[in-house]
């Protein structure tokens, strides 16, 4: 284990617990949302990494090149970041929706007016 | 030097994050968002994924940013201060974080030739796609052909947030919205923008199409190329209005290609079945079967643009449509 060969994997990890402590920690729906993006988009950055072939280039096929990065993790990936933006959008949506009903998305004022039912 | 960009891309996304989550107005935490995805492209490029950083540019620096945009209009732009400190979340992220470094121990190191991910799949992909599939981009190969079903389900994915995202805000109030609005888009005053936005709009579509059908030979394909033909009429929008967006491409119009291509897609795959083949197995579509894979690739990836390019719309539509509440 080096500093040089694992490092990729480190940052994505404190990317990931970032997004992760922006979500649980923080009580605004829109922030949360931002924090659950950014987490998979660190996922995204770990999948990457382990594709990636030292000496090798883009998969795309060209004279004179035998060795290329793995592309599978690009295939899962690249689906994976159009399926996210539109799930976050439909977050969005709901939060939206919230704040029509309750004029607040601040996740403590919600549940006191819940409570106060 | 490779290494050393790796190395700094990586501290700046760092420092990002953390700028993020540091941040109570919520309009600077979605630009440093953009700014994030923006970094993690060019990190994407650096490690050879290119189709992939295509993606994440148009769609993490582009539309991800303006959605979010669009629903802090409809909502609040400062976020509260919280009541306590979140020590017991610091706890939890810091112990959840302590066991995945403490896992990553018994990964192989980052770029190693020999790592269990090279040995499995993908030295077939790489050394049979060209004469089972055809394009020289793997990517495309894997995503459209081998891996065909997997796209199926997720281009779903997209047309179900799609219809979720105009279940949950609705075009209701659009006609009223048409009747009311006399007064056009702010956006429409600035000379500068209106001009910028009408010579960059044809540049933007043309190079969609060229995304779209150059996806075989080099980067890009239907994800990318939605994404972006749906940017170019966000610009549009944000320039002249949604009124006038509205004239230009009815919502009605837009469910048609979102759900038509979710059907190309799926009667492709059927066609297939037709013609004696499996589900998705382009081979059956022509009597050569590299011009029928060509053939098949061409029009799932058409099915896909056309889904993404309409989802992306009338999701931004939706946000834009909804009357901003009353302060």
């Amino acid at each position: 284990m080096t500093l040089a060969g694992h490092y990729n994997y480190w940052v994505a990890i404190f990317l990931m617990m970032t997004g992760f402590y922006v979500v649980i920690s923080r009580g605004n729906l829109i922030k949360k949302l931002i924090g659950l993006n950014l987490f998979t988009t660190s996922v995204f950055i770990l999948y990457i990494s382990l594709g990636k072939v030292t000496g090798g280039t883009a998969p795309i096929a060209a004279p004179g090149v035998t060795l290329y990065s793995n592309p599978l993790p690009h295939v899962l990936i690249l689906t994976a970041i159009v399926v996210g933006v539109a799930t976050t959008a439909v977050g969005l949506a709901l939060v939206v929706r919230i704040h029509e009903s309750y004029g607040t998305i601040e996740e403590d004022e919600i549940r006191l007016r819940d409570e106060s039912l | 030097m490779e290494l050393l960009i790796d190395i700094v891309l990586l501290t700046f996304l760092a420092i990002t994050a953390l700028a993020i989550s540091h941040v109570r107005k919520l309009f600077c935490a979605i630009m440093l968002a953009s700014i994030f995805s923006l970094l993690c492209a060019c990190l994407f490029v650096t490690m050879d994924a290119v189709d992939v950083a295509f993606t994440e540019a148009a769609v993490g620096t582009g539309i991800a940013g303006i959605l979010m945009l669009g629903a802090l209009r409809l909502t609040e732009t400062r976020e509260k201060r919280p009541p306590h400190q979140p020590w017991l979340a610091l706890l939890v992220v810091c112990t959840t974080g302590a066991v995945l470094i403490y896992g990553t121990a018994d990964l192989p190191a980052y770029g190693d030739p020999a790592a269990p991910i090279h040995q499995h799949v993908a030295p077939r992909y790489i050394s049979q796609s060209q004469q089972e599939v055809g394009p020289p981009n793997f990517v495309t190969s894997v995503l459209a052909s081998y891996r065909g079903f997997d796209t199926l389900g997720e281009t779903l994915v997209i047309f179900t947030a799609g219809v979720s995202v105009v279940a949950l805000l609705g075009f209701r109030s659009l006609r009223q919205f048409l009747r009311n609005r006399r007064r056009p888009s702010v956006m429409a005053d600035h000379l500068v923008l209106r001009i910028v936005a009408k010579m960059f709009i044809p540049l933007i579509l043309l190079f969609a199409l060229y995304v779209q059908f150059h996806g075989d030979y080099g980067p890009g394909g239907g994800f990318q190329a939605g994404v972006i033909f749906a940017s170019a009429l966000i610009l549009y929008t944000l320039t002249y209005g949604l009124a006038k967006a509205l004239q230009v491409l009815p919502p009605r119009i837009l469910y048609l290609l979102a759900a038509g291509g979710v059907l190309l897609y799926g009667g492709t795959g059927w066609l297939c079945v037709l013609r004696g083949g499996h589900f998705l197995d382009y081979r059956a579509l022509a009597s050569d079967p590299l011009v029928g894979q060509h053939l098949g690739i061409l029009l799932i990836e058409a099915g896909v643009g056309m889904t993404v390019f309409a989802v992306m719309v009338l999701m931004f539509f939706a946000f834009s449509s909804r009357k901003e509440p009353q302060s």
